[in-house]
C-alpha cells in the first residue's frame, strides 16, 4: 500500500508546494515595498482576466506543454533530458526551412509538413547525446546540456551567414509567406461567435500540443512501447532479463522527447514570430524540467502545470509592465515555484507522508496486514 | 576484558544481555513487537525465525544501528542505552555481518585495527595490533595471517577476520548474523568448532541463523521469533528440529519434498563447451557440459559466485556467451542481436531468475503488469496496436487464484507483496507458459516456509508433466530434496554430476570446494585454500 492515498499525491504535494513559493514570494514582494495583494491581483487580471491575457497565456502554456512532454517522456524511460532548449531550437530551424524553402498551399499542409520537420529535426539533435549514451555510457545529462550551446552556436551561425535575407541587419531569416500563417485562437472560434482578442499569440498549435498530451497518454500507458519504456525507467536489469534492449529503448525515448521539443517550433517561430529569430525559445526548455517534474510525468499533470507556468509568465510580464518590481524579481519569483514544485519535491512530501501515517494509526490501531517485510 | 571478570559474572549469573519489552515498527509494519530475551553467559543463544520474522532488526537495535521505539538493553545487569555502534563497542558487543564489511585491498592486520588505530601514526598501532593478535589466535585458535591481503584469503578465513576485529575490540558478546550463508559445509564446521572454543573461554554467543541443523548442533539455547515475536524460549537439549520449525511457522511443515521417481525422456537442454567471460574481462563460465532431459530436475549446486549465475543469465538470454546450447535440439543464438529474453521465451524456455527482486520484477509495477513482464509481446495480450490490459487482468486474476498469491489483488504493486507471495507472481507468469525447460534459480530465497513447500510442489508438478527443470540453488537441502541429478559448480566448471539418490552433503561439500577425487580425505585447509585460489568470487552479492 502506497503511503499517501493517489489524491493526495497529486493534488495536495503541489498545491502545498505552491503555497509555500507564493508565501516567501509575498515576503520578497513587501521586501522591496510593495503589495502583495495587490500584485496577486494583478496578475491574475493580466494573465486571466481578458482573452487578451488568456491568449498569451495559452500561448505560452503551449511551448511548455510541449517541452514538459518532452522532458517526461524521457523520464520513464529513466532519462533525463536537459536539451530541450537546443532541441527545440533546431525544431525552429526545421519549421523555417519547411516554411522558406517549400510554396505550400494551404496552412493545415504547412502545419503538418513544418510539425514533421520539426519532430525530425528536434529527434535528430536528441539522438545524438541518446547514441553516446546507449552505446559508449556517456551521460545523457551532461551531453544533453552540452548540446544546448552547441544548438544555440549552429543556429546562430545559420541565421548570421545562411539564413539572413541579404542586406538585413537582424540574425533572423525572412518573414514567412502568407500561405503559413498558421489561425490563430480569434480565427478559431469567431465562427463559433466566440469573441477573443486579435492580439494575442495563441494559435492551433495549443491544440496539437493537447493532441500531443493525449498521444503520449495513450504512448506510455496503453501501448507495449510505453510499457517497455517504463519497465526500462523502473530497472534495466529487470529489462534484461525479459529481452527488452536498453539501447532501443533509450534511443526511441530520446527521439520521441526530442521530437516532442521541436514541434514547440510551431508555435513559437511559425505561429507567433512567423520567422526563426536568435533564441526564440526563449528559456522553454528549462521551463519544461519544472513542467513534468510538477505534473509528475503524467500529460494531464504536464497540461495542467503548462498552464500554471504559462500564468506566471504573462502575470509575470503584466507585472514588469505596471509596477515597480523590477523584472529581476519577478524571474526570481518564477525561480521560487519551479525550486518549490519541483526541486523541493521531497521538503513537502516526507512531512505529509509522516501525518498520513499517523492519521491512518489512529484510525486502525492495530495494522495486521503486513505490507512489507521488515528489513532483514 | 580479563578472564576474572568473566568468572565473577558467571558466578553472581546476571545475564550477558537482557532485553525487556523491545518494539521496533517501521512505518506500520512492527518488525519488533515487545520482545523480552534473557541471554547467559558463557553460552551459544540460538535466535532462529523465518526471512522477515525480525531477527536481523533486534540484533540492529542491539548493535545500535536501529533505535527502539520502546524496551531497555541490560548488559550484565546494568541498564545500558545503546544509540549508536561505538556505544555498543564500549559494552563489548561485537557483529560478524552476512556480508562482511572487510577492505579487500587491506591487510589482515590493517583492517583489525580499522577504526581502532591508536594514534595519528599507524605504526606502533599496527606492532600492537600485532602482539594482540598473536595471543588472540592462541587463547582462540584463531589462526590467520596477518600480512595477507583480504583478497586472497577464503571466505571462512575473512569470517575469521571479522570475528578476531570483534575480540581485537574486547568483545565478550558476539553476534553472528547469518554467518553460514556463504560458507560450504565443511567451513561452517570449522566456524562451529570456533564458537565451541570461545564459549569454553566464557564468551557469550548469539548465533542467528534460519537453519535448523545449525541451531540443534551448536546451541545451548534457542529463541523462535515469528512475525516480529518471541514465541519461545527453550533448552536446546529439549527441543526437535519439528519442535522449532512448527514455532517458526506456527503449524506443522513437511521438510523433505515427496516426489515420485522421475520417469526422463528425450534430452532437451544440451550444452557443450559454454563459456562466458565477464564485462570486466574475467572468465566465469570455463566449459560447460551438462544435459537436461524433459521429466527431470537437474539441480546445480555451489557456493554463490562460482558461475552459476552467468549460466542462468547466459542460458536466459541476457549474458553473451561462446560454444553450443541446444533446446529440443535448435541451436541457440549466443551471441547476435537473436540472443535475448524474447528470443529464448520463443524457444519454449521459462526463466526464474536468482533475484526476483531485481529482475524477475518490476517493483513499481503492478501484479497484472508483472504478469506480461517478458510475455509482453504475445499476440492474446494485443488488442491492435494496444495492449489489452483487461486481458491481462483477467489472466493475472486466474494465476494468482490457482497460485494462491495472497492479497489476490492484481493492482497492488509487486513491492508490496511479501517475499514469498513476489515469488509465486513470477512463478505462476513462468510455469502456467508451459516451457519445454524452465530456468530456476534459487526458488526459495527470501521466502517464508509454508511458501517453500508450495514452491516446491510446483516445481516437482511441472517435472511430472514431462517437462526439463535446471535448477539453481545455493541451499544444498533444497538441491538433495528437489533434484534427480545433481551437478556441483566450481570456479566456472561443472565438477562433477551425480545421482541425487547416490549421494549426500558430504561428497557435494566437497566438490564445491573444487576437490573431485571425494574419496581422499581431506583437511579444512586444503578446502580454504583451494577455495582462496578459485577464480570466482566466492561471497560475490548475487
Amino acid at each position: 500500500m502506497d503511503v499517501m492515498p493517489k489524491w493526495a499525491e497529486v493534488v495536495l504535494v503541489p498545491l502545498i508546494s505552491l503555497l509555500l513559493a507564493a508565501i516567501l514570494s509575498a515576503l520578497v514582494i513587501l521586501g522591496i515595498g510593495e503589495d502583495p495583494v495587490a500584485a496577486v491581483k494583478l496578475m491574475v487580471s493580466g494573465a486571466l482576466g481578458s482573452t487578451y491575457g488568456w491568449g498569451y497565456t495559452l500561448y505560452y502554456a503551449t511551448n511548455f506543454m510541449f517541452t514538459g512532454l518532452c522532458v517526461a517522456i524521457a523520464f520513464h524511460a529513466r532519462l533525463f533530458n536537459i536539451g530541450g532548449e537546443g532541441q527545440a531550437m533546431l525544431g525552429g530551424l526545421g519549421v523555417a526551412l519547411a516554411c522558406l524553402y517549400i510554396p505550400w498551399p494551404h496552412w493545415s499542409l504547412a502545419l503538418i509538413g513544418a510539425a514533421a520537420m520539426a519532430a525530425v529535426f528536434g529527434a535528430a539533435w536528441a539522438a545524438i547525446p541518446a547514441f553516446l549514451q546507449a552505446k559508449r555510457g556517456s551521460h545523457i545529462v551532461i551531453t544533453t546540456i552540452m548540446f544546448n550551446f552547441i544548438a544555440a552556436a549552429v543556429l546562430n551561425y545559420i541565421l548570421v551567414n545562411m539564413l539572413r535575407p541579404q542586406g538585413s541587419m537582424d540574425p533572423a531569416t525572412a518573414r514567412f509567406p502568407d500561405a503559413t500563417k498558421l489561425p490563430t485562437l480569434h480565427d478559431i472560434l469567431a465562427p463559433l461567435g466566440i469573441e477573443f482578442s486579435k492580439a494575442a499569440p495563441a494559435n492551433i498549435s495549443l491544440l496539437v500540443a493537447v493532441a500531443a498530451c493525449i498521444f503520449l497518454w495513450v504512448l506510455i500507458w496503453r501501448t507495449r512501447l510505453g510499457y517497455e519504456i517504463r519497465a526500462y525507467g523502473h530497472s534495466e536489469s529487470a529489462a534484461k532479463y525479459a529481452g527488452i534492449s536498453p539501447v532501443k529503448i533509450t534511443m526511441i525515448a530520446m527521439i520521441i522527447s526530442g521530437g516532442l521539443a521541436g514541434m514547440m517550433a510551431i508555435n513559437n517561430v511559425m505561429g507567433e514570430a512567423e520567422r526563426l529569430v536568435l533564441n526564440a525559445t526563449e528559456g522553454a526548455g528549462f521551463i519544461g524540467i519544472a513542467v513534468a517534474l510538477m505534473g509528475r510525468s503524467h500529460p494531464l499533470g504536464v497540461f495542467l502545470a503548462a498552464i500554471l507556468f504559462g500564468f506566471l509568465y504573462q502575470g509575470g510580464a503584466e507585472l514588469a509592465l505596471w509596477t515597480s518590481i523590477p523584472r529581476e524579481l519577478i524571474v526570481v519569483i518564477q525561480a521560487l515555484v519551479i525550486l518549490f514544485t519541483g526541486a523541493l519535491d521531497n521538503m513537502v512530501r516526507m512531512p505529509l507522508e509522516k501525518i498520513f501515517l499517523a492519521l491512518r494509526a489512529a484510525r486502525a490501531p492495530k495494522p495486521e496486514r503486513k505490507p512489507v517485510e521488515p528489513a532483514e | 576484558m580479563s578472564t576474572a571478570t568473566h568468572t565473577e559474572r558467571q558466578e553472581t549469573a546476571a545475564p550477558a544481555i537482557e532485553l525487556k519489552g523491545i518494539s521496533k515498527a517501521f512505518g506500520p509494519v512492527q518488525a519488533n513487537k515487545d520482545i523480552s530475551i534473557r541471554v547467559m553467559p558463557g553460552t551459544i543463544h540460538g535466535i532462529i525465525g523465518e526471512n522477515g520474522a525480525g531477527k536481523s532488526t533486534l540484533m540492529s537495535i542491539l548493535y545500535g544501528f536501529y533505535k527502539a521505539d520502546k524496551g531497555d538493553i541490560f548488559i550484565a545487569g546494568k541498564k545500558t542505552d545503546i544509540p549508536d555502534s561505538q556505544a555498543a563497542i564500549a559494552a563489548g558487543i561485537g557483529m560478524v555481518f552476512q556480508h562482511f564489511k572487510l577492505v579487500e585491498n587491506f591487510t589482515v592486520l590493517e583492517n583489525i585495527i580499522l577504526g581502532a588505530e591508536d594514534g595519528r601514526l599507524l605504526k606502533p598501532s599496527l606492532a600492537k595490533a600485532r602482539k594482540s593478535l598473536m595471543k588472540l589466535a592462541d587463547d582462540y585458535g584463531l589462526k590467520v595471517d596477518p600480512d595477507a591481503l583480504v583478497q586472497d584469503i577464503g571466505v571462512g578465513m575473512q569470517q575469521r577476520v571479522e570475528i578476531l576485529k570483534a575480540l581485537y575490540r574486547q568483545a565478550d558478546i558476539l553476534i553472528l548474523d547469518e554467518p553460514t550463508g556463504v560458507l560450504t559445509p565443511a567451513e561452517a564446521d570449522q566456524l562451529f568448532r570456533i564458537l565451541g572454543r570461545l564459549r569454553s573461554e566464557g564468551k557469550t554467543i548469539i548465533l542467528i541463523t534460519h537453519k535448523l541443523r545449525e541451531i540443534m548442533e551448536t546451541t545451548d539455547t534457542v529463541s523462535v521469533m515469528r512475525r516480529g515475536e518471541m514465541t519461545a524460549t527453550v533448552k536446546t537439549a529439549e527441543t526437535s528440529p519439528a519442535e522449532l520449525a512448527e514455532l517458526m511457522v506456527g503449524r506443522k511443515v513437511l521438510l523433505r519434498v515427496d516426489k515420485k521417481p522421475a520417469a526422463p525422456g528425450p534430452v532437451i537442454l544440451d550444452v557443450e563447451g559454454l563459456r562466458v567471460v565477464d564485462d570486466k574481462g574475467v572468465e566465469r563460465l570455463r566449459g560447460i557440459d551438462l544435459q537436461v532431459r524433459a521429466g527431470e530436475i537437474l539441480g546445480v549446486a555451489g557456493v554463490a559466485g562460482n558461475g552459476q549465475s552467468e549460466l542462468l543469465e547466459v542460458l536466459g538470454g541476457y549474458q553473451t556467451g561462446k560454444g553450443s546450447v541446444r533446446v529440443n535440439g535448435t541451436a541457440l543464438d549466443l551471441t547476435g542481436n537473436k540472443s535475448d529474453g524474447q528470443s529464448r521465451r520463443n524457444h519454449g524456455i521459462a526463466h526464474v531468475p536468482e533475484d526476483r527482486q531485481r529482475e524477475g520484477l518490476i517493483m513499481e509495477y503492478q501484479a497484472w503488469e508483472n504478469t506480461a513482464f517478458g510475455y509482453h509481446k504475445d499476440p492474446a495480450y494485443r488488442s491492435g496496436m494496444l495492449m489489452d490490459n483487461a486481458a491481462i487482468k483477467a489472466d493475472t486474476v486466474e494465476k494468482m487464484e490457482r497460485f494462491d498469491v495472497r492479497p489476490p489483488n492484481p493492482k497492488l504493486a509487486a513491492k508490496n507483496f511479501s517475499g514469498g507471495n513476489q515469488q509465486k507472481i513470477v512463478l505462476a507468469r513462468e510455469i502456467e507458459r508451459n516451457p519445454d525447460l524452465l530456468l530456476i534459480g534459487q526458488p526459495t530465497r527470501g521466502v517464508d516456509i509454508g511458501a517453500i513447500e508450495f514452491i516446491h510442489e510446483q516445481i516437482v508438478a511441472l517435472r511430472d508433466q514431462g517437462k526439463a527443470i535446471l535448477l539453481v540453488s545455493v541451499e544444498l537441502e533444497e538441491i538433495l530434496a528437489l533434484s534427480d541429478r545433481v551437478a556441483v559448480m566450481f570456479d566456472g566448471q561443472v565438477m562433477g554430476i551425480r545421482d541425487a539418490s547416490q549421494t549426500d552433503e558430504k561428497e557435494l561439500g566437497l566438490l564445491m570446494a573444487g576437490i573431485t577425487d571425494t574419496d581422499a580425505p581431506h583437511s579444512i585447509e586444503d578446502i580454504e585454500d583451494n577455495l582462496a585460489h578459485a577464480g570466482g568470487d566466492p561471497h560475490k552479492e548475487v
